[in-house]
């Protein structure tokens, strides 16, 4: 489904991204960590071509996304994607967040798009705010918003980056309880996430990264349980010991 | 003082006789808000154009409108006034310069200099303020609206910018405020504007209280109008749940 080939980025003469090559298969659920400034964020958005980079392949569902020729914005229309900020549209109510994307670049009548909207918004437990703006909900409500415009698209997989990051503690399981879910659904997912209790619950494989470069990709109880490199030992150690 | 204080000279006949004092300074005042709003026009339909162009990721674009706005917000209004109306018609080709000097109406001269001159200006500083509503949204706007697969001009007109121009009414109310204010500037010109009234009363009245007392007073009316209609529109196009909506 999306196959990353020796992909390398830099910002000017800093490299944030070096030879990173990994496959996510048709199901798979991969969740990415390590710590901060490691490139996490940067690989799982040049996915989705948000982020350029200079040299490697990467093709989603066997379409080149370096490829200047790709139309980006179709593939885009078919990878869900959610943010750490939520990057719900302010100004417009929940039903129109969601429907929006689905009129303007599917073509979907408002009627239908709505209709999937409001069935999206019930499967995130969210159907009674329908008419709300993302501004009167709490971050995990909008955050499961984001999860349900994504899913509105009908995505062929799914891409999350930090979904939990900017959540208070307490609504952090709302948000995972729907991508636990999702995951046990057969969604193809990269997720980029510290809630290493996720990764042992549904992950496949994890993808550990420090300073651009993948140093573990493994399945997760070989990542788990040991972790080949000393630097993943390292960041387990930290934030396993509490 | 030996001021001789006479409110009812407005209501007195002006010497050709075909209207009165007050009549010369509603001509004034209508010519003063004609010329603003089609100014103003002009101004945010450039200005939001070129605050657009200078946050896309194309570098030429982009530098276009910084050149744009450098040359229309640091030459004074004055000189940019003489500019398009002494000058310009002289440098143009094709005789159409010489076509604007003798077969339009000399008044009609003097309200398209003033109005090109207003509106350039103005969109300068209304391109600036586009621009900085565009830059103070979350970066992560940008790409919400492209990862849902719009094209950058749909994430445009249906993220940044309507947020943008929330953010942004404050500021361009005191555009929209400076507009008709500067239009005082085209007087110099002879175009007979609020200004230019008020100075002509005085010539021939010699009451010169009486008359800046009501061009300043009609200046502030409109401006009381547009300051309301503004605060109407932000109240109307506030977002619930977000800096200061309900």
């Amino acid at each position: 489904m999306i196959s990353i080939d020796n992909v390398s980025k830099h910002y000017g003469s800093f490299q944030v991204l070096t030879d990173c090559t990994t496959q996510v298969k048709k199901g798979e659920v991969i969740v990415v960590c390590g710590p901060s400034g490691s490139g996490k964020s940067t690989l799982i958005k040049c996915v989705n071509g948000l982020e350029p980079f200079q040299s490697g392949a990467i093709t989603v569902d066997g379409i080149s996304v370096g490829d200047p020729k790709t139309n980006l914005s179709k593939l885009r229309s078919r990878v869900g994607m959610v943010f750490q900020h939520f990057e719900l549209f302010p100004h417009m109510s929940i039903t129109d967040n969601l429907s929006i994307a689905q009129e303007k670049v599917l073509g979907r009548s408002k009627d239908e798009a709505r209709a999937k909207g409001l069935k999206l918004l019930e499967r995130v437990g969210l159907k009674a705010h329908a008419e709300k703006f993302p501004g009167q909900l709490s971050g995990g409500q909008q955050q499961r918003v984001a999860i349900a415009r994504a899913l509105c698209m009908d995505p062929i997989c799914m891409l999350f980056d930090e979904p939990t990051s900017a959540l208070d503690p307490e609504m952090i399981n709302e948000v995972l309880d729907v991508m636990v879910e999702l995951a046990q659904e057969g969604m193809t997912m990269m997720c980029v996430t510290h809630e290493m209790g996720f990764a042992r619950k549904v992950a496949n494989r994890v993808i550990f990264m420090d300073k651009g470069l993948i140093v573990e990709d493994d399945s997760k109880d070989a990542f788990f349980n040991n972790p080949r490199s000393e630097r993943a030992q390292q960041f387990l150690a930290k934030i396993l010991q509490h | 003082m030996s001021y001789q204080w006479n409110w009812s000279i407005f209501s007195s006949p002006v010497p050709t006789g075909e209207t009165t004092y007050f009549g010369w300074m509603l001509s004034g005042l209508q010519t003063t808000i004609t010329l603003s709003l089609c100014a103003w026009v002009m101004a945010l339909a450039l200005g939001s154009l070129m605050g657009v162009l200078r946050t896309v990721p194309n570098k030429w674009l982009s530098g276009l409108a910084a050149a744009y706005v450098e040359v229309f917000r640091n030459i004074p209004l004055l000189v940019q006034l003489f500019i398009w109306y002494f000058v310009l018609p002289e440098l143009l080709p094709f005789g159409l310069g010489d076509a604007f000097k003798q077969q339009l109406n000399p008044l009609t001269q003097q309200f398209l200099s003033a109005m090109v001159c207003l509106g350039f200006f103005t969109s300068a500083r209304v391109c600036e303020q586009v621009r900085a509503g565009i830059n103070s949204l979350p970066h992560g706007q940008k790409n919400a609206g492209l990862a849902l697969g719009f094209t950058l001009p749909q994430t445009y007109r249906h993220v940044l910018l309507p947020m943008a121009f929330r953010l942004v009414v404050p500021p361009l109310t005191s555009e929209f405020l400076n507009i008709f204010k500067n239009s005082a500037v085209c007087s110099t010109i002879g175009l007979l504007e609020l200004a230019a009234q008020g100075r002509q009363l005085v010539d021939y009245t010699a009451q010169p209280y009486e008359s800046f007392i009501a061009v300043t007073l009609l200046y502030v009316l409109i401006n009381v109008v547009v300051m309301t209609l503004m605060r109407h529109l932000e109240n109307k196009t506030r977002v619930p749940g977000y800096l200061g909506g309900k």
